[in-house]
């Protein structure tokens, strides 16, 4: 019953935010992003053996349930969605361009989509949870940002909708083969497992794409700096803290476990592409001089790491003793706080400089040290450096891609290990032109931190801290959920 | 039955009541009346469906479970475009009263067409369907795309109805009966070529009818001429009215010979989806993209046709009826305004946001979005298709078809939302249409949420009933 009020409340909310005036709807907001995760929370006390479920028959004539189930992975994603959004919220509460009624209230129906595709253990459902999440940010997009964010949201859209229809396709063709017939995770297994091999080649392709576009993982990724660059921040943040995630979660739920076949055939593909995904989008980071699109590729160079493991061992990649799974897991908790963090400072500096040229930046250091300090800790952990939360994610991931039982498993893991010294150089080089150097004309005036951007970026930067100093604090959950 | 008989004589009420009542606000008062007396005729009739009484005609007319439960649902559809669209109905010209006149007699031509069991009366049905559409696109007579819409759509009607003809002759003469069961049953053992010959002239005709391509030259210019507040009746009742004729008359006599028309029907069905949806990217107006749009509808409908099986014949209903009301929302704008390019839609939500939020709703569901009732229309035609077997790259190219026709649908979304402008509106929107639009949208959101309700339709009947009872 939790879970149904975890997915309905934020819908309830948002649709009240509508007809409120921006400071009224921020309180819904808030209200809402509290509520989930007490929520999350409240429902893994609940859990028998690991799970909470619902279940209520849906439509019948297709036998669709309106089944939730959250287990540890679930939590996760959860959690995570609830603090995004709340520490969001949180550096909103100021007045600014996006602070109004329809802002809110579309994060909210997005918050919805986003528990829904997290939580949704019935395959129709999860796909309309998954478009769900699509519209209101589609709308988000288009209306706040910068001068070319309606083309660029609308490019968004088409893409990412093909690509759902092609899993549509899939889901369809999936649900109606063998005896199993129905929409439910168990029955998807089980009848992926009975599926012969050209079938098995084809559906993987359609789900991949999907999600590929989703992540994004090369060649399917040219919607996204744009997107990125041209949404407005707290948006992109739903997008790169959020969104990216259903990607690797559809694959850790959906794909993975239910075309076996598939994966193992198309395992080298996906690893090649998500490797040139990694060194590709580092090689664009390094020559970035807008600092959104450089943490839009940072972004495309970690996931495409995470994407990368998940492939590695497809025989077990559902076992419990796969170190990279872990690694993937805990690194997709660490990625959203992290560049969540790095989003909110660039909010700062844009609210503050007005640009997001890194040309037009520098010395702020000596002016706000508080600012750098956080700038400082995100970005580290952005690298990946020891005592960030990253690193020990990190370190099992490669470790994972280095044992793969691909061909290619030495090769991939080097190249992928560039990825590690540029990610060092770019975002060095950022800080370098963000916080040190002169003072320059625009940045005389920044004024360090508010309380209400410093209380968000100090829970990140404590929660990166203290999961890099005692990992085990997520890996011994992370362990016992597998 | 009776709702065969009531449409008939309300239609020939209402003629006559042009000439009692002088005022127009009466007529359209005694039109959506007598849409409610309609509905309540298609609900009796759908009680006493399926059982032997309503086999009239030796056998010529049977109103079957499935029948009724359409006829059922499209007066509920057209008392919705009624109570929407009365008043610019009657703002098209002087002659109130024929409008809703002829409506009437095209709703008697919908229900033979869904309760058919015998060639004339298809012809019969084609027939009554066509002609007041002729005479309703060129119903604003001063206006000369008008007069062209109506003279086009009759040569190419007319035309269409010889071939039909040609095709049914050509049937008979292999089979011998014009009775849908005999021809099923006939069909069965050895073929000639003569029948064969006739189902193709049968889809010809009837691709004019629902304009599938190469047969839909006439669509763009036809609906376009026609008086905005007729073209959505024309675009969603009538064409849904066509198809289930068409889909009755290939699943129930020719399904024996599925192998045989296959492959030309799935021919038409492409082109039918590729011409109308890369046409309707380039169209500059929102009523001839629309226009175009409804050729790709039809091609999605096709698939109805084309899947020989149960789950497509509900699924048409579903599907129609999700068309219909989704098409009613959009057009809903576009009486309002008065430059019907994509710039005259710019900066309307700010104008008039119910307005445009229901639109966005309505052009949503045609894409098929989730939780709006396109959705689960377009998934019950690719599952039905799927079913089919053998057939995936039809469906596959289909869902590439969809995911193009978004682009244009959501064109429109994007000029009332994301630019800004001042749209000129003719007038302006009322309390009761504001009513009335955000119950078509909430309607087009609890069939896209619980589709059951019209698919599983047996079950509906008697939840219906028992709350009525009790």
């Amino acid at each position: 019953m939790i879970l149904i009020l975890l997915i309905i409340l934020p819908i309830v909310l948002g649709a009240l935010s509508f007809a409120l005036e921006g400071k009224n709807a921020w309180y819904l907001g808030i209200l809402s992003s509290l509520a989930t995760i007490l929520m999350s929370i409240t429902a893994l006390g609940q859990a028998k053996e690991g799970v909470t479920s619902v279940k209520y028959a849906w439509i019948k004539s297709i036998g669709a349930d309106f089944s939730l189930s959250m287990d540890g992975l679930g939590f996760l994603m959860c959690l995570l969605t609830g603090i995004v959004f709340l520490l969001t919220f949180i550096v909103l509460s100021k007045k600014s361009e996006v602070t109004s009624g329809r802002f809110f209230g579309l994060m909210l129906l997005s918050q919805a989509g986003l528990l829904g595709v997290f939580l949704a253990y019935d395959a129709m459902l999860f796909y309309v949870f998954w478009e769900l999440a699509l519209i209101p940010v589609y709308f988000l997009c288009s209306l706040f940002g910068g001068e070319n964010r309606i083309k660029a949201s609308f490019k968004f859209f088409i893409y990412t909708f093909l690509g759902s229809l092609l899993m549509l396709v899939a889901i369809i063709y999936i649900a109606q083969q063998g005896s199993f017939s129905g929409f439910s995770w168990e029955s998807f297994v089980a009848t992926g497992a009975d599926l012969g091999t050209t079938e098995q080649i084809l559906l993987f392709a359609a789900f991949f794409i999907a999600f590929a576009i989703k992540m994004p993982i090369f060649p399917f990724h040219t919607w996204q700096p744009d997107t990125y660059e041209q949404s407005s921040t707290p948006v992109t943040i739903v997008l790169s803290a959020l969104m990216v995630k259903m990607g690797l979660f559809a694959i850790i739920l959906w794909l993975l476990p239910v075309l076996k076949g598939g994966t193992a055939y198309w395992m080298n593909v996906v690893l090649v592409l998500s490797v040139i995904s990694i060194v590709y989008a580092s090689c664009m980071a390094l020559v970035q001089t807008n600092i959104k699109r450089l943490v839009a590729y940072s972004s495309i160079a970690h996931v495409g790491l995470m994407c990368a493991v998940l492939f590695a061992h497809p025989l077990d990649a559902m076992a419990a003793d796969n170190i990279g799974l872990q690694g993937v897991v805990l690194q997709m908790f660490n990625h959203g706080i992290n560049i969540l963090g790095m989003w909110l400072l660039v909010y700062v500096i844009e609210d503050r400089l007005g640009t997001q040229d890194l040309n037009k930046m520098g010395g702020v250091a000596k002016i706000a040290p508080v600012f750098t300090v956080a700038l400082v800790v995100v970005s580290l952990a952005n690298i990946g450096l020891p005592l960030t939360n990253s690193f020990p994610a990190e370190f099992m991931m490669f470790t994972s891609l280095f044992t793969s039982s691909s061909t290619y498993a030495i090769g991939l893991t080097v190249f992928a290990g560039l990825a590690i010294i540029l990610a060092a150089v770019y975002t060095l080089g950022m800080v370098q032109k963000v916080a040190f150097g002169g003072l320059k004309e625009n940045t005389k005036s920044f004024k360090d931190l508010s309380w209400n951007e410093m209380v968000p970026l100090v829970i990140i930067m404590v929660g990166i801290l203290a999961i890099g100093f005692y990992p085990n604090l997520l890996m011994d959950f992370i362990k016992t959920m597998m | 039955m009776i709702a065969i008989i009531v449409s008939a004589i309300l239609g020939v009420v209402l003629m006559f009541a042009g000439i009692f009542f002088p005022k127009s606000k009466t007529i359209r008062a005694i039109a959506v009346v007598a849409f409610a007396v309609l509905l309540g005729a298609g609900f009796i009739d759908f009680a006493h469906a399926g059982t032997p009484s309503e086999i009239y005609y030796n056998g010529m007319i049977v109103i079957s479970t499935y029948g009724a439960w359409f006829n059922l649902l499209i007066i509920a559809c057209g008392l919705m475009y009624l109570l929407i669209f009365n008043k610019s109905i009657a703002d098209v010209g002087k002659n109130d009263a024929e409008y809703f006149a002829l409506m009437l007699f095209i709703m008697c031509g919908v229900f033979l067409l869904s309760s058919y069991n015998h060639l004339l009366i298809l012809f019969l049905g084609i027939e009554i369907l066509s002609i007041p559409q002729y005479i309703l696109a060129g119903s604003d007579k001063g206006n000369l795309k008008s007069n062209e819409a109506s003279l086009k759509y009759f040569l190419m009607g007319a035309f269409s109805t010889g071939i039909l003809l040609m095709g049914i002759t050509l049937v008979y003469g292999g089979v011998g009966s014009f009775d849908i069961g005999t021809i099923a049953m006939t069909l069965q053992g050895a073929i000639s070529a003569l029948p064969l010959v006739g189902i193709l002239f049968i889809l010809i005709a009837f691709g004019f009818k629902v304009s599938a391509a190469p047969m839909h030259w006439w669509t763009a210019d036809v609906y376009d001429g026609t008086p905005t507040a007729i073209t959505p009746f024309m675009a969603t009742i009538v064409k849904v009215g066509a198809f289930i004729g068409f889909i009755r008359l290939f699943h129930l006599s020719f399904g024996q010979l599925h192998q045989n028309w296959s492959v030309a029907l799935a021919v038409l069905i492409c082109l039918t989806m590729f011409i109308g949806n890369l046409t309707a990217v380039y169209q500059q107006s929102v009523k001839r993209m629309l226009a175009y749009s409804s050729i790709a509808q039809a091609g999605f409908m096709l698939l109805a046709v084309f899947s020989n099986n149960e789950l497509a014949e509900t699924s048409i209903i579903y599907y129609g009826v999700a068309y219909t009301l989704a098409s009613l929302g959009v057009f809903a704008v576009l009486i309002k305004l008065k430059d019907y390019t994509f710039d005259g839609f710019n900066g309307l939500a700010k104008k008039d946001p119910v307005l445009a939020f229901t639109a966005t709703i309505s052009l949503l569901s045609l894409g098929g979005i989730p939780i709006t009732a396109g959705f689960f229309a377009k998934y019950f035609l690719l599952k039905a298709t799927l079913v089919q077997g053998q057939w995936i790259w039809l469906v596959v190219f289909a869902v590439i078809m969809a995911a193009v026709s978004v682009y244009y649908y959501l064109k429109v979304i994007r000029a009332m939302y994301f630019e800004e402008g001042t749209p000129e509106m003719l007038s302006p929107t009322t309390s009761i249409e504001k009513g009335l639009l955000i119950l078509n949208a909430v309607l087009i959101i609890l069939l896209g949420v619980f589709p059951d309700f019209i698919l599983e339709y047996k079950a509906s009947y008697m939840a219906i009933r028992d709350m009525l009872v009790s």
